[in-house]
């Protein structure tokens, strides 16, 4: 026995109380994972008309917007990497920054020089801490993003689209963020939000619902210039709203864990804080029979 | 009894939706708008439009319960098939608006001219107060 009972003890507590934090964390993500699934359901709407609005302007004018023409020869991409600001998630973070990496290796690799935009302080310390270059970061919203953040991200990328020179013209944009599959699967993902892929599969008319041929005011071009740069804010605004439910069903799960942890711990440490405390009596009667049994040897020998 | 409504004469099928949420739907005899082009009411059958809105007042004629007025901030509205969308990225109820706040954001809006968005944020504080004064 290497400790005392004693020592045993306040390592069941320390358990004890971690047990308590954790368990709270893990209940505190269950509630607020209800929370964001029900912000994203309610931004549904949002997206699918602008979708639709987007594809009827696609479909009746012949589309040559900035924002979805293909540059010919891409040399500069930017990716936008959506992590959490805190910890105690798992590996959510780390397998974001992860596949940010297998992207931007498959960039270089492509001939293309990389902008990094970040998203929560966990990428922030990651690019920090290898002093590698970081053009933007937005911190402090992961759990509850509003559209106001997914605004402000969005202006800063189109305009290093749009931007034609300078260090900060990108020819393409990327994002890497966690897919919300259901409670138990997140996975990230990087897609290319830059130049538009306009018809997109997503929210293709069927047959028979035909798109109305459609009036623009003022004209087609305006109405594009207006819907496009909306369109790339919405989607960003869904990435992070994904991303939102991601980080809580990856605390949820990893505080789950924690807590059965502690539990088998406690366990284990209450087991071994009884046998040393059955050690130390057994020790005692042994003292205690050993004396009883030298003082009777001796009185015997002095009679 | 949705197939008897949709099929009364002359209704529109409305949705005001913001980028986090459904402001208002329902069903409305008409809606008028300010587009970059000037007001614009919209009846039951109007021709499929798509058009560009300028920050300002959507009012909309409810057929249950009382008119709808809401301050929008650019964004725009869409006309097909009877069904108008009405779409911005901060849309609020008339009954929603904070009027002391607007007008609190437009005296701060006037007073600091320096900043790029002062004349944005002056036009969103302006069309907020004049929904708030029309619906009472």
């Amino acid at each position: 026995m290497a400790l005392s009972v004693r020592e045993y003890r306040a390592r069941i507590k320390s358990t004890e109380s971690m047990k308590k934090i954790t368990r709270a964390m893990e209940l505190i993500a269950a509630s607020r994972i209800i929370k964001a699934q029900n912000r994203a359901q309610a931004a549904a709407p949002y997206a699918r008309e602008l979708t639709r609005a987007v594809s009827a302007v696609a479909t009746y004018s012949n589309v040559d917007h900035p924002l979805t023409r293909e540059p010919e020869d891409p040399k500069r991409a930017a990716v936008l990497i959506v992590t959490s600001d805190r910890g105690l998630a798992g590996a959510y973070s780390s397998s974001v920054l992860k596949e940010a990496e297998r992207l931007a290796e498959k960039l270089r690799g492509e001939g293309k020089e990389i902008s990094t935009y970040l998203c929560g302080r966990k990428a922030e310390a990651y690019y920090r801490f290898r002093a590698r270059p970081v053009v933007q970061s937005w911190t402090g919203f992961s759990d509850q993003p509003s559209y106001d953040v997914a605004r402000d991200i969005g202006k800063s990328l189109i305009e290093a689209f749009l931007a034609e020179e300078g260090n900060e013209a990108v020819d393409e944009v990327h994002v890497v963020y966690t897919r919300f599959r259901s409670m138990l699967v997140q996975e990230p993902t990087a897609v290319r939000l830059l130049p538009l892929e306009v018809v997109e599969g997503e929210e293709k008319p069927s047959s028979d619902e035909v798109l109305p041929l459609y009036e623009f005011e003022p004209s087609a071009e305006h109405v594009l210039d207006g819907l496009l740069p909306q369109y790339v804010q919405s989607r960003i605004f869904f990435a992070l709203l994904q991303a939102a439910a991601s980080e809580l069903a990856a605390r949820q799960k990893a505080m789950k864990s924690a807590t059965d942890n502690a539990d088998e711990l406690i366990k284990k440490y209450t087991r071994i804080a009884n046998q040393a405390r059955q050690a130390g009596i057994t020790q005692e009667i042994s003292e205690i029979v050993g004396g009883v049994n030298a003082l009777a040897d001796a009185q015997a020998g002095s009679e | 009894m949705a197939q008897s409504t949709t099929e009364r004469g002359d209704q529109l099928q409305v949705e005001l939706v913001a980028a986090d949420r459904t402001v208002w739907s329902g069903q409305a005899t008409m809606v008028i708008a300010r587009t970059t082009e000037g007001d614009v009411g919209v009846l039951r059958n109007h021709a499929p439009l798509l058009s560009l809105l300028v920050p300002g007042v959507v009012e909309i004629s409810a057929v249950d319960g009382e008119d709808q007025v809401a301050a929008v901030d650019g964004g725009f509205l869409s006309v097909a098939n009877n069904r108008v969308s009405i779409l911005s990225e901060h849309a609020v109820l008339s009954h929603e608006i904070d009027v002391e706040q607007a007008r609190a954001d437009l005296e701060s809006a006037e007073g600091d001219s320096e900043s790029e968005d002062a004349e944005e944020r002056v036009k969103r504080a302006e069309a907020r107060i004049r929904a708030a004064e029309k619906a009472s």
